[in-house]
């Protein structure tokens, strides 16, 4: 679809010139990784949240709508609202959070 | 052509990146206080970073021509402790009329905690108080979206801060809208794998336009790039956007938000 009026200053001809190949190699290296979580040894039991939250936004991709970096960054948020009692012990982030909505979309 | 970096921690990076920020056009930079990537044990480790940060730094710029500022605060990945987060607050008084400093950051939240909070709060008290500029850290990844909303929430309880003297940081596809709708600055950061890439920052400036907006590096002791506001400004002119446009988000907008301060200044070239 094409917008009423482009904000990027590169024709779509040229969007794909200058990124094809750049996002051919991404979509290739999420492909090995999934081949390569196939292929190691299962100590987890069932599938990581990550993985899970990973595969399911790859739908977000193909929905037809935009937005796109924005919905899948949705889709990996705490969607809670108030502080946490403690953050005790806690420093990184885990890149999906891992309870509640993660594993839905 | 030249930029600012409002945003890296130079006290992780060494002189060389100093002399290759100075080629490819940095002016200045900014460096707010931030996690040393373990926790300090005292309120006397910060006491000698704040002196690192107002003495030493800006001599080492200045060998390359780059003018140096700062902004003190205590980080909130060190916030969970409120008393020993108070003590380190106790200290920013001493140092806040020195030259380089413009004002209060990276405060902001972590993990969104309500010890996270309170201190974020307190912080936010103290710039209010002292009519000082604010820079604010949002949290990483799957805690950004919720802990941006309670930061903002924070500065909108406290009445007393206007939003055209906050810059809030480290904004993604997510929380872009929310922030400049409600009137703050936003801040972009090109930083590997967990923030965004020149190539989503340029996506970002063309859906929301290029006011109250800047990029950054925030280099420091990870995996990131002192150079990166200069290959934005690449990424920018490879899609063809005007040197205009790259002037506006490299260079007059951190001169804009940044020159609230009476001591910023840079000498262009």
């Amino acid at each position: 679809m094409a917008p009423a009026t482009p904000s990027c200053p590169a024709s779509r001809s040229k969007v794909i010139e200058l990124y094809f190949l750049e996002h051919r190699a991404k979509v290739l290296d999420l492909a090995a990784f999934l081949d390569r979580l196939d292929r190691a040894a299962d100590d987890i039991g069932h599938e990581d949240f990550r993985v899970a939250a990973l595969k399911q936004s790859i739908a977000l991709l193909l929905d037809g709508h935009g937005q796109r970096a924005k919905r899948v960054l949705d889709h990996f948020s705490d969607p809670s609202e108030t502080p946490i009692e403690s953050a005790a012990g806690m420093k990184g982030a885990f890149g999906v959070y891992p309870g509640g909505k993660a594993g839905v979309i | 052509m030249t930029y600012i970096d409002p945003h890296i921690h130079m006290v992780s990076r060494t002189t060389d990146d100093y002399q290759r920020m100075a080629q490819a056009g940095c002016l200045a930079i900014t460096e707010p206080a931030f996690w040393a990537g373990f926790d300090r044990s005292s309120p006397k480790g910060f006491y000698d970073y704040f002196r690192q940060l107002t003495e030493s730094e800006p001599n080492r710029a200045a060998q390359f021509g780059i003018r140096h500022f700062t902004w003190l605060c205590i980080n909130p990945k060190e916030a969970e402790d409120p008393g020993f987060a108070r003590e380190v607050m106790s200290l920013i008084p001493d140092f806040l009329d020195r030259p380089n400093v413009l004002g209060v950051g990276e405060i902001g939240l972590n993990k969104n905690s309500r010890n996270e909070l309170e201190i974020f709060e307190a912080h936010v008290e103290f710039a209010a108080q002292r009519d000082q500029l604010i820079l604010v850290h949002t949290p990483h990844l799957e805690d950004k979206r919720k802990g941006t909303r309670l930061i903002m929430d924070a500065i909108k309880r406290n009445g007393r801060i206007d939003p055209g003297r906050v810059l809030i940081d480290h904004i993604e596809e997510h929380t872009v809208k929310m922030v400049l709708d409600a009137g703050f600055w936003a801040g972009m950061t090109l930083y590997p794998d967990t923030k965004c890439t020149p190539q989503r920052a340029a996506d970002i400036f063309e859906m929301y336009g290029t006011e109250r907006i800047w990029i950054n590096s925030a280099g420091d002791w990870g995996v990131s790039d002192p150079l990166a506001v200069p290959k934005c400004q690449v990424e920018l002119r490879r899609r063809g956007h005007t040197e205009d446009l790259v002037r506006r988000v490299s260079l007059e907008n951190p001169q804009t938000f940044l020159s609230q301060s009476p001591k910023f200044r840079v000498n262009e070239r």
